[in-house]
């Protein structure tokens, strides 16, 4: 009874920091069920029937089997040619491109196959948790750039010149980001490719799981398609937030075929091959899942709108985020701090919402709040909020 | 900038949003709202608002029973003439010009069992020109206008996910 458990856990490991809202995630999820909760970061649509059905009907058909390492060919086709008809990016569905379990699995498999000890890896805080603890584990070094509301949450040039060393790996970005709902045009990306044309040695993973779900009125563009950058980026996407498979674990890399061949390594021994169900959903997502997905885009952006104006209303400042499902609103005029706010609104107004701090530690002083939910719900939040605001102004709350 | 079809998508619905709630969600003011729905109204685009109701969750228990009617057109008139004999009644609540095996379906609602048997024996079959009908009655009903009726919405995400 008296064996030191922690000590026999990988110094790594232990090294990964419980999340700083630890305390806040299991008040929240004590509470599920009778609050409005715009605290998930999942689109709360169902997957479109005919993805669905796609998979179901492979299961009828006994497709119940390990896939190839990389994915069936036919997935890899598809994606390919999704990739191409909608983003214009080019890949060789035979070398350039594995099929993984989520998006995650992708962001893992880079940090293990291309990190030595104590390479460094930039991440852009506020962002999703994955992208440092995937490089703590791989023992890299993340080296945090902390991105800034005042220029909308985009990578300057000058923060990635003044960022990047010898000991640079790769850089990670992600946009349309979570939490803050920002996204880089393609005018924004040449400047961050001009730097990076300055360091040939530095490479880009780009998280592109939200691209579908921009507001811009343009297709989000890939840092991807500047010839200068292809050779050495790899392009992380994935169905879940898009298409809403989020349960199915499905996702894929691009990049190049070296590297690919490098990360297969790693996959073939950890995961041997991504679910097959869920790859002969992602066969009809990508050959006729656009209308859906247009549809699910759409809905957003009416989303978006009314929880702008909503925190307008309510007196929080917040940048206009024109990608992703989250709003990251500053409530430093509260005076609170992100968790005690949120646990006070949580509290209070029964609406769960995600203290800005669980995203990086420059997050504090703001709120996630996310639209993956209903209209109804997230105008009902928004009124709360009013009051909430209004009462904490007042000093009336109990 | 308004968007037509997205407004009338987005009544059709839910026919109470507010004008100022529509507004937000297309990015336009208020009057722009305001104006394109009275055009729509004006351009009988728009035609009235109504409510799916599960009236079997009601103490009253209507049957709605769908009509297929075979006619013989008439010179000059087409199908339009016999078509209108059928949708003034009152409880013919849709009529449709149809292709393939019939002409006409007559939609009835809000009726008995005996009074659309009475009023498919006494109004419809012995009209002029009507050659044949066949009456299908509604057992139950799953989707109508795009709602369930019997709605399941249970969130089953987790209470966090970053």
């Amino acid at each position: 009874m008296d064996i030191d458990y922690l000590s026999k856990v990988s110094t790594v490991v232990n090294e990964i920091k419980p999340s700083a809202i630890r305390r806040f995630f299991d008040l929240a999820n004590e509470m599920k069920g009778e609050v409005i909760s715009l605290s998930i970061g999942e689109p709360d649509f169902v997957t479109p029937w005919n993805i669905r059905e796609a998979g179901i009907f492979s299961l009828e058909d006994g497709y119940t089997h390990y896939s190839p390492n990389q994915g069936y060919i036919e997935v890899r086709k598809a994606i390919s040619e999704y990739l191409e008809r909608r983003f214009s990016l080019k890949y060789d569905p035979k070398t350039q491109l594995l099929v993984t379990v989520g998006g995650s699995e992708a962001l893992d498999l880079i940090a293990r196959a291309l990190i030595n000890p104590g390479d460094e890896v930039i991440i852009l805080e506020p962002c999703f948790v994955a992208y440092r603890a995937t490089v703590t584990l791989a023992r890299g070094v993340p080296v945090v750039i902390e991105t800034k509301e005042e220029n909308e949450y985009k990578l300057t040039p000058e923060a990635l010149e003044a960022a990047i060393t010898d000991k640079t790996k790769y850089i990670i970005l992600g946009y349309p980001g979570n939490p803050t709902g920002a996204t880089m045009t393609h005018d924004d990306l040449a400047k961050i490719r001009d730097v990076l044309v300055r360091h040939p040695n530095v490479f880009v993973v780009s998280d592109e799981l939200y691209s579908e779900l921009s507001y811009t009125g343009e297709r989000p563009a890939s840092i991807a398609s500047f010839p200068e950058l292809y050779d050495r980026t790899i392009v992380v996407n994935g169905f879940s937030k898009s298409f809403a498979m989020t349960g199915w674990r499905i996702g894929y890399m691009t990049g190049p075929a070296p590297l690919l061949a490098a990360m297969n390594k790693v996959h073939q021994y950890c995961i041997m091959s991504s679910p097959t169900t869920a790859q002969y959903a992602v066969i009809e997502a990508c050959r006729n899942g656009d209308k859906e997905v247009e549809e699910m885009r759409d809905e957003y952006n009416r989303r978006r709108r009314v929880i702008v104006q909503g925190l307008k209303d309510a007196g929080l400042s917040c940048f206009t985020p024109t990608g992703a499902f989250y709003a990251f609103p500053s409530i430093t005029n509260s005076g609170l701090s992100s968790e005690k706010f949120c646990e006070r609104f949580l509290m209070e107004k029964k609406v769960a919402i995600v203290p800005g701090n669980a995203f990086g530690e420059c997050g504090e002083g703001h709120v996630r709040i996310s639209y993956a939910a209903s209209m109804e719900n997230i105008m009902e939040a928004m009124k709360r909020l009013k009051e909430f605001m209004q009462e904490l102004k007042d000093g009336s709350v109990k | 900038m308004l968007n037509r079809v997205e407004l009338l998508q987005l009544i059709e619905r839910n026919a109470r949003l507010s004008n100022s709630e529509l507004a937000v969600m297309l990015n336009v003011s208020e009057e722009e709202v305001a104006a394109e729905l009275e055009a729509c109204k004006k351009e009988n685009v728009i035609l009235g608002y109504n409510t799916v109701i599960n009236w079997e969750k009601t103490e009253r228990e209507p049957v709605t029973a769908m009509i297929e009617v075979r006619i013989t057109p008439q010179r000059n008139q087409g199908f339009d003439k016999i078509a209108s004999q059928f949708f003034r009644y009152q409880q013919v609540s849709s009529c449709y010009l149809m292709s393939g095996g019939f002409d006409l379906m007559l939609i009835i609602e809000d009726s008995t069992l005996r009074e659309v048997a009475q009023f498919v024996s006494d109004k419809i079959a012995p009209l002029e020109g009507v050659i044949s009908t066949s009456t299908h009655f509604i057992l139950k009903k799953y989707k109508s206008n795009g709602t369930l009726f019997e709605q399941k919405q249970i969130d089953n995400r987790e209470a966090i996910v970053l």
